[in-house]
C-alpha cells in the first residue's frame, strides 16, 4: 500500500518537474512547479518527517511560488513569442541524461552498510530539540541570513530616480 | 525510538531524487529565461533535500543530521529566491529583458 502511494507521489513529482522544464507557457511552468513541490511534501510524509512536509507546503507551496509568479508577471515583455529555450537544448538533454546514467550506475553498484529497508521514525519533538540545542548557532545564523537577504532584496529592487 | 517496517526500500527515494536532480540540470541548461532557470534550481534543491532526508531516516536516525540540513536548505532557498528575483527585476527594469543570453555586459 505504501509502495502504491510512493509511486503516485513520485509520478506527481516527476511529471510536475518535467512540465516545469518543458512547457512553453511561463505561468503554466510556475503552476506545475507548485504541483511538483507539493508532491515532494508527500514524499516527506512517506518518509514520516511530517515537520518537513509542513515546512515544504508553507514555504515552497506558498511563499516561493507566489514570489516566482510575481516575478513572472513583472518581467513580462509585450511580445508573445518570447524565447524561453536556448539553441543548446539538445546538448542540455544529453548532459542531463548522462548525469542520470551516472547516478543510476552509482546507485546500482553501491553496497549499503546496514539493512536499508527499515525506516526509523524520528519524533517531532526530537527535531525541535536538536534544532534549538545542538544546532542553535547555525539556526541563529540562518535567521540573520534571511534578514539580510530580505533587506537586500528590498534595497536592490527599489526604484531609483530616472528609472522606468 | 520507534521503528517502523516500511515496504519502500531506500533506493526508490534515491532514484526519485536523482531523476528530479537531472530534470533540474536540464532546466538550468536549456531554459534562457532567468525566472525559469531559478525554478529549475528549486527542483535541484528539492532533489537534494529528498536525498538527505531519506538517508537520515534510513541509515542514521539517531543523529538525523540530514533532516536538520533539509531545514537549512529550505531556509537558504527562500533567501536565495527573494534576492535572485530582486536582481532579475532590477535587470529587467534596466535592460528590458529577462533573457540571460542578452545580459552580456561582462562578456568581453
Amino acid at each position: 500500500m505504501t509502495q502504491v502511494f510512493f509511486y503516485i507521489m513520485a509520478g506527481i513529482v516527476v511529471a510536475g518537474a518535467l512540465g516545469v522544464v518543458l512547457v512553453r507557457n511561463v505561468v503554466y511552468a510556475a503552476l506545475l512547479l507548485i504541483v511538483s513541490l507539493l508532491g515532494v511534501a508527500g514524499i516527506y510524509i512517506l518518509l514520516s518527517v511530517e515537520f518537513l512536509a509542513l515546512v515544504q507546503v508553507l514555504i515552497y507551496g506558498g511563499a516561493v511560488t507566489v514570489l516566482v509568479l510575481f516575478a513572472l508577471m513583472l518581467t513580462r515583455t509585450g511580445e508573445l513569442k518570447e524565447k524561453l529555450d536556448g539553441d543548446q537544448k539538445p546538448l542540455a538533454a544529453v548532459a542531463a541524461l548522462a548525469l542520470l546514467g551516472a547516478f543510476f550506475a552509482m546507485i546500482s553498484q553501491t553496497t549499503w552498510p546496514r539493512d536499508i529497508n527499515q525506516l526509523t521514525v524520528v519524533p517531532f519533538g526530537d527535531i525541535g530539540d536538536a534544532l534549538f540545542n545542538r544546532w542553535a548557532v547555525p539556526f541563529e545564523i540562518a535567521s540573520g541570513v534571511l534578514l539580510v537577504a530580505l533587506v537586500g532584496a528590498v534595497v536592490i529592487s527599489m526604484q531609483e530616480e530616472g528609472e522606468r | 525510538m520507534e521503528s517502523v517496517h516500511a515496504s519502500i526500500p531506500l533506493s526508490n527515494f534515491i532514484v526519485l531524487s536523482s531523476i528530479l536532480f537531472s530534470i533540474g540540470v536540464y532546466g538550468v541548461l536549456a531554459r534562457r529565461n532567468a525566472v525559469l532557470m531559478l525554478m529549475s534550481v528549486e527542483l535541484m534543491l528539492n532533489a537534494v533535500s529528498i536525498n538527505m532526508v531519506a538517508f537520515a531516516v534510513y541509515t542514521a536516525p539517531t543523529f538525523f543530521v540530514g533532516i536538520i540540513f533539509a531545514v537549512f536548505v529550505i531556509t537558504i532557498a527562500a533567501a536565495e529566491v527573494g534576492l535572485a528575483l530582486a536582481i532579475v527585476l532590477r535587470v529587467f527594469r534596466n535592460r528590458g529583458t529577462a533573457n540571460v543570453d542578452e545580459i552580456d555586459t561582462l562578456k568581453w
